[in-house]
């Protein structure tokens, strides 16, 4: 039961970053379609439920004084072996993402869950953590990302095209004030919704 | 004002003496003096100007009684300023572009820039031109080709329709960024030609900011009703005249400063936006600075910058320092200094 507890505390409660206000950067720079959105929510799916794992596994072993610099070349490794993936597989997803996929090394969401709660709790319990934000996460990116690439754009996931050829795309949305416009937006809308719920 | 003067024996705080001004006098004295420049830009460019400027001030007006009744504040519509954004953000928009254009300017102007950031009073930005900045980004090529040309003959009511590509032009500013001041004397006529229509209005710009002549007359109206000080209109459109003298030409000190003056929306800007109450300093030697750097930005964006006009970003931007140059430039108290006292 808590197991699951923590999985579904990812999705709604803590939902990064809506909630959590964290791994802000990615959210900004890289939702300007869904299918990027998508993708680095993936990514960075994979690396929290792995790096949680481990530091899971090692929370005994790491010694208090070094453990950020162990967390970061846990997290580290992950993030290469993503880089290398999605460069063998997804090249243009690969392409787009460019430096934003070296810097999940530096997302706050997964340092923070492997401090605040993959260093003190058992390995079953840490992995249902990870999923659980790592899927909020993605979730959101994918919500930002499609919102944005709807009005900015009028495609959704770069194939379908919602509107007629008259169109014309709301190029703002896609830069990046309407990054933060679209965030802020996003989470006064969150906040109506849980505040209704309280 | 607002409070009742029926009254016989009022204890209040200060201050007790009242001018009889209000919010809604000074909003609705403005609108008024705003009423001309667009009466003449039906002359200039067509009867769309009235459409587009009707339907920016709809929108305005609507987007802050719904955004009112959303955030559930009382509804001020009737004191004006919601009718003097949408006047403004008409005002600085090209006479030619498609009728849904406002609308989207205004919902951003009200909802966004104004009412998201705590209403009347608290905004940061001048939501006119948040909405102009809006519209720039998102709408680029509507924005910067829907110039008209000025209307010369008697046809005046000829209607002329949204978008109309064949017959768009380009602004003065665009012509001397790229081709120099020679351009502009072979489009616009000789050096008298171009003062003389300039300062009526008579030349392809923005909706409202064309008329030099009827913007200084409202602009001293409201002057003289002290309304707005000198210091920010004065300081800016001397910063611009006196930087575009020294590097405007090209060498040193051959720049045209009455020209710079005379086009894109130096008058309007300096008069009706960098002078709202709210986004620009309260003090005296804060005002100076803030329209020193208005004109100095200015300046900066149309020599150096991508844009050939730049009095919107130049104003948004010393808005931001606004709060700072109030904390700085503080009037002196009338307290004694600090440890005078033992």
């Amino acid at each position: 039961m808590s197991v699951w507890k923590d999985f579904t505390d990812g999705l709604w409660k803590d939902i990064p970053p809506f909630r959590l206000v964290l791994g802000l950067c990615p959210t900004l720079a890289v939702t300007t379609a869904a299918d990027n959105g998508l993708g680095m929510g993936l990514a960075t799916t994979f690396v929290l439920v792995c790096s949680n794992a481990l530091i899971s596994i090692l929370r005994k072993l790491i010694p208090k004084k070094v453990r950020i610099a162990s967390y970061i070349v846990i997290i580290a490794s992950f993030v290469v072996m993503v880089e290398l993936f999605m460069q063998a597989y997804f090249y243009r997803l690969y392409i787009i993402l460019g430096i934003f996929i070296p810097l999940i090394v530096v997302n706050c969401i997964i340092l923070g869950r492997a401090e605040a709660f993959a260093s003190k709790r058992p390995i079953l319990n840490s992995i249902a953590d990870g999923l659980g934000h790592g899927f909020g996460f993605t979730i959101s990116l994918t919500i930002v990302g499609a919102f944005r690439e709807i009005l900015g754009a009028g495609t959704l996931f770069s194939k379908i095209t919602l509107f007629g050829p008259h169109f014309m795309p709301f190029s703002f949305m896609v830069k990046p004030p309407g990054a933060f416009i679209c965030l802020g937006l996003f989470l006064g809308i969150m906040n109506i919704i849980s505040r209704g719920r309280v | 004002m607002a409070l009742n003067e029926s009254a016989l024996w009022t204890v209040s705080v200060s201050p007790h003496v009242k001018s009889g001004e209000s919010v809604e006098k000074i909003m609705w004295t403005v609108v008024a003096c705003l009423i001309p420049p667009l009466i003449l830009s039906i002359f200039i460019f067509g009867i769309q100007t009235l459409i587009i400027t009707l339907i920016s001030v709809g929108s305005c007006v609507a987007t802050e009684a719904i955004s009112q009744k959303l955030l559930h504040r009382p509804v001020t519509v009737r004191d004006g300023s919601a009718v003097i954004t949408g006047l403004l953000l008409a005002y600085i928009i090209p006479p030619g572009v498609p009728y849904w254009l406002p609308v989207l300017g205004s919902i951003m102007a009200i909802y966004v820039a104004k009412h998201l950031l705590g209403g009347i009073g608290f905004n940061i930005f001048n939501p006119a031109l948040i909405g102009r900045a809006f519209l720039l980004a998102t709408f680029p090529v509507a924005m910067t080709s829907a110039w008209l040309p000025p209307i010369r003959d008697a046809s005046i009511f000829k209607y002329m329709g949204p978008g109309v590509d064949a017959v768009s032009t380009a602004t003065p500013l665009y012509i001397l960024k790229h081709y120099g001041i020679g351009a502009v004397m072979e489009k616009f006529g000789s050096m008298s030609t171009i003062y003389a229509d300039f300062f009526v209005g008579w030349r392809p710009g923005c909706i409202g900011e064309t008329s030099t002549l009827l913007l200084l007359v409202g602009g001293i109206f409201l002057l003289y009703k002290g309304y707005i000080s000198w210091h920010i209109p004065i300081s800016t459109i001397v910063t611009i005249a006196f930087l575009t003298w020294i590097f405007g030409g090209e060498k040193l000190f051959t720049g045209n400063p009455l020209l710079a003056v005379l086009s894109g929306g130096v008058i309007l800007g300096a008069f009706f936006m960098a002078t709202d109450y709210v986004t620009s300093p309260s003090q005296k030697t804060g005002q100076l600075i803030f329209g020193a750097g208005v004109g100095a930005l200015t300046v900066l964006i149309r020599l150096k910058g991508g844009y050939p006009e730049g009095v919107c970003y130049a104003i948004l931007l010393m808005n931001g320092v606004s709060p700072a140059l109030d904390a700085w430039f503080k009037p002196k108290r009338f307290a004694p200094e600090k440890g005078a006292i033992k």
